[in-house]
């Protein structure tokens, strides 16, 4: 279950076990594919793991609503406002699955949004860049959206239960995300001269920091061994960018439209794509704060919640009425 | 930043898929009350038809088996094979058993 407050009877660690043979029964319970479930002992790390991994992907739902919410008042069509608030809104659904998840190991909401608020937590560098024309709502759907389920379809199976189950319901909802966001970029690489330059241009500005979400080489990362271990993370991310690369360079071609990397070219004996290499200088900025629009986007969200806050305090005052009524009701 | 306000309680949302179906636990969220927890279960859980009708229950009023005692809970079970039909040797003459 997606929580922290179940009222289970009985304290939970016979004291006979120590900490070495329970981790032991834990690692063999993953190494067997068994789910961990809320309750069930697991390592302190692995704990911290996974709320620090969920947090920040929360966080990244919650604030990747925000390149596209721009956009809404001003799509090209009725149509076209109505898919991308379902869009938003899934997003914003996305968030809240996965606050849930990460409650169940012991953090609380209001902690995670205050972090996130604070400025103290990450979130996806990808949602630090502008998005100053049309064709970005496409490009986020069809590059961003992607690269998301690449990362995403994976943890559908990661040992962790209610993060697990989260996962397979974001990844039911994100295709539609993809395919919309492809159908945009179509349209415009099919209409005018204009319309297909806007889509060239959105590419290029999309193309390296998508190949930046999976995160930095596997040589560098620092969390990866531990996080496979535990089945946390099923691939590492320089096997989930090229699986990436190998999927979209053909997508690019069927549109048109031109990778932006000069160095990328197909290797027929390894049947994968070759690419250049990122500015992983530009990503450590970005994840630092000193992106485009870091500031912009924790200001807008900080806004977002300070003008709800009244409507937080009127519904818990009506709760309160209400259950002081039917107290008084019952006596 | 809202350190005077806590999070409003957990609700467990439980949603029947189709007529006929039994309600399937899906999920959590936080409201204010109860009317508010089914206001928002049905845009969390249910955006895609995926509903005719929702429960929820506050997660404090659950109270749930511990799984660090589930082999000793279940254990009177696993004994009883009779207790299951494929257990009986029947002839294969015998029809309609």
């Amino acid at each position: 279950m997606y929580t922290q407050a179940l009222d289970a009877p009985g304290a939970g660690l016979p004291p006979t076990q120590d900490e070495g043979e329970l981790e032991r029964h834990f690692q063999a319970r993953v190494d067997a594919e068994r789910k961990i479930e809320a309750k069930d002992w697991m390592p302190a790390r692995y704990r911290a793991t996974l709320i620090r991994q969920i947090a920040q992907h929360a966080h990244s739902e919650i604030v990747g609503m925000l390149p596209e919410g721009n956009w809404i008042t001003r799509a090209p069509t009725l149509l076209r406002k109505c898919i991308l608030i379902a869009k938003v809104q899934d997003e914003g659904g996305h968030g809240a699955y996965l606050y849930s998840a990460a409650e169940t190991l012991g953090v609380s909401r209001a902690e995670m949004i205050d972090q996130l608020l604070a400025g103290k937590a990450k979130y996806s560098s990808i949602f630090n860049y502008p998005t100053p024309t049309w064709a970005d709502v496409g490009a986020i759907g069809w590059l961003v959206d992607g690269a998301a389920i690449m990362n995403q379809i994976p943890l559908c199976r990661c040992s962790y239960g209610p993060y697990a189950r989260a996962m397979v319901r974001i990844c039911r909802e994100e295709s539609f995300h993809q395919r919309q966001g492809f159908e945009i970029m179509l349209r415009l690489a099919q209409g005018t001269a204009a319309q297909k330059r806007m889509a060239q241009d959105a590419l290029d500005r999309w193309w390296w920091p998508a190949l930046m979400m999976f995160g930095p080489p596997d040589a560098q990362s620092t969390h990866s061994g531990e996080s496979q271990r535990w089945k946390i993370k099923r691939f590492s991310n320089d096997e989930l960018r090229q699986k990436f690369v190998d999927f979209t360079v053909p997508q690019a071609q069927f549109l048109g439209l031109a990778v932006p990397d000069p160095a990328l070219k197909w290797n027929e004996a390894q049947s994968r794509f070759e690419f250049g290499g990122i500015d992983w200088n530009e990503f450590e900025q970005v994840l630092r704060g000193n992106g485009p629009c870091n500031a912009e986007r924790l200001a807008a969200r900080r806004e977002a919640h300070a003008q709800g806050a009244w409507v937080r305090a009127a519904a818990s005052a009506y709760a309160e009425k209400q259950r002081v009524r039917a107290a008084s009701r019952a006596a | 930043m809202d350190a005077e306000q806590a999070d409003w309680p957990l609700f467990e949302v439980f949603v029947r898929a189709r007529a006929g179906l039994d309600h399937k636990h899906v999920g959590s969220l936080h409201a204010s009350d109860a009317r508010m927890a089914l206001d928002h279960a049905r845009d969390l859980y249910t955006r895609r038809e995926e509903g005719v009708s929702i429960w929820v229950v506050r997660s404090s009023e659950i109270t749930a088996s511990d799984p660090s005692e589930a082999d000793a809970f279940f254990e009177p079970a696993r004994d009883k094979v009779y207790r299951h039909p494929t257990f009986y040797d029947i002839p294969p003459e015998v029809k309609t058993l």
